[in-house]
């Protein structure tokens, strides 16, 4: 009678957990089945680097080059202002921080990580958006405001990640470094920080996705312009932000066009989770 | 509702696109849609005026120009001017604010201004999803225009004149006014409306919806016309 209670618990558990499984293939061959063939018609040359997105005209270009771009702009400029910002918090609260202080950063990080995105790209609007438009020139909705909000956005995913690898790093590394006649920086620099690079690495990875996957933040403060932007006060559009824009409206081949981007997506998101995983596997093997 | 206790009616504000599609595939009764019908909708739908829309042409309030032509609207977003001393302001950079493509007010104002075989609007300017998203960036930017529904124009943007005549509810209704769009009730064609969307459509074009439609800044509909006889 136990026994075969607890396997009718094993056997719902097992449902319950591969559909989880299936809801990831529905979503897979929904997406990759309204927006694939669009690509496959227009060639994947075509679709990615072109910069000509016209859907209203008859016979419309269908090109998310600019997009592609525009994408890639504002995860790099969230990199560069937040994982020099994230390392350092990280660094602070696991080595530094007395240990008070690290119980109130930890929340705090967590609590930033509950932030509604549409939030950040209120304040956003608000502050950051005017205060560009008064001293840097341009509009202020620009990929510069878009990048610095979203290397706020990610700060959380590098922070704990990071802080958790510097952690794992055996005492005896620090130890030695110290009884070396290392300073602490030294410590830090050289033994801590290479200790933990696939662990910083993951991070680092897992907060680009972030960065790249962000929609609503973005689609506030970008200006949704349909250039390659030239300049970081110039304001561009992403692939997330274009399909969040223009879906409520698209129909027919404009519709397949915002699928197909959400394949491109779909792929780079992949790409990236890979490498995360892999980077983060090869940790636990040394 | 006094004369039709019980009866509710289920309003979503999608789009244009989709509230035309709603009727298209019988999901509701009645769409309603502030661009015109495409040649092929027209096959199988039925427009009825509810009311006439002005689009204004917005600027920030500290922004010196007054009055543009037409032609000069056109221009500038075709993106072929690009700098407000080309149309009497101070020389700064002019911010294009547009609606997203698949837009009813974008689709009105790209048939107004740009015409038929026009330029196409700039792809530099700013795109934002909503009227109200249009008025907030043209009230933060004091270089920036745009274009939004008369209706939702408030004291923080200022109207542009175009050929000399400013969107108000007597110029519209005169006729002066050239940026006039209509709203439209669509229905299927030839089918059968229930008796309570018909009431409906005639409570909206007849003398209590009209005045409520005037009191949100939208223009009475110059024939109350229905496809049926009641």
């Amino acid at each position: 009678m136990e026994g075969l209670r607890e396997r009718l618990i094993g056997r719902t558990l097992l449902v319950v957990a591969c559909s989880v499984i299936i809801m990831l293939a529905i979503i897979t061959y929904f997406i990759f089945q309204a927006g694939l063939p669009l690509i496959v018609r227009l060639g994947l040359d075509d679709f990615l680097f072109n910069p000509h997105w016209m859907p209203a005209e008859k016979g419309g270009s269908f090109g998310i080059g600019a997009m592609v771009l525009g994408s890639l702009w504002v995860t790099l400029g969230a990199l560069i202002v937040g994982v020099p910002l994230g390392l350092a918090v990280a660094v602070f609260s696991a080595e530094l921080a007395p240990e008070w202080l690290s119980t109130v950063i930890r929340p705090a990080i967590q609590l930033l990580a509950g932030i509604p995105s549409v939030i950040y790209g209120f304040v956003g609007l608000t502050v950051l958006v005017p205060w560009v438009r008064a001293h840097l020139g341009g509009p202020g909705l620009s990929v510069l405001t878009a990048a610095v909000v979203l290397g706020i956005m990610i700060l959380p995913n590098i922070i704990s990640i990071s802080e958790d690898a510097l952690r794992a790093v055996p005492p005896a590394y620090r130890e030695g470094a110290l009884a070396l006649g290392s300073t602490r920086w030294q410590m830090i620099w050289r033994v801590l920080i290479p200790a933990a690079r696939s662990g910083i690495a993951a991070s680092v990875i897992l907060g680009m996705g972030r960065a790249l996957g962000e929609t609503m933040a973005v689609i506030m403060m970008i200006g949704n312009s349909l250039q390659v932007p030239r300049s970081l006060l110039d304001p561009a559009t992403t692939m997330t932000s274009n399909i969040g824009l223009e879906m409520a409206y698209a129909s027919g081949e404009h519709r397949e066009a915002l699928f197909a981007t959400g394949v491109v997506l779909f792929v780079f998101i992949m790409v990236l989770n890979l490498a995360a995983n892999t980077v983060s596997r090869r940790r636990v093997k040394s | 509702m006094r004369a039709h206790p019980g009866v509710h009616v289920n309003i979503q504000g999608i789009g244009s696109t989709a509230g035309i599609q709603a009727v298209q595939t019988g999901a509701a009764d009645i769409g309603m849609s502030s661009r015109d019908l495409l040649q092929e909708e027209e096959r199988t739908l039925e427009p009825i005026v509810m009311a006439l829309d002005a689009l204004a042409i917005i600027v920030h309030p500290s922004n010196t120009v007054r009055n543009l032509t037409l032609e000069q609207i056109r221009r500038i977003f075709a993106g072929e001017i690009r700098d407000w001393s080309e149309v009497g302001g101070p020389a700064a950079p002019i911010t294009l604010v547009n609606r997203e493509a698949g837009s009813g007010t974008r689709g009105a104002f790209e048939e107004l201004v740009m015409g038929k075989n026009g330029p196409p609007l700039s792809y530099r300017s700013i795109r934002q999803g909503s009227n109200g998203a249009v008025r907030a960036v043209v009230e933060g930017d004091p270089r920036a225009i745009g274009y939004i529904s008369l209706g939702i124009v408030n004291s923080r943007v200022r109207t542009i004149a175009v050929d000399g005549v400013l969107p108000t509810a007597e110029s519209v209704e005169a006729g002066r006014y050239r940026l006039v769009r209509p709203f439209l009730m669509v229905v299927a064609r030839g089918g059968e409306l229930p008796k309570l969307s018909r009431d409906y459509i005639a409570y909206v074009l007849g003398d209590e919806g009209q005045r409520s439609l005037a009191s949100i800044g939208l223009i009475p509909a110059p024939r109350k016309e229905t496809p049926w006889k009641d």
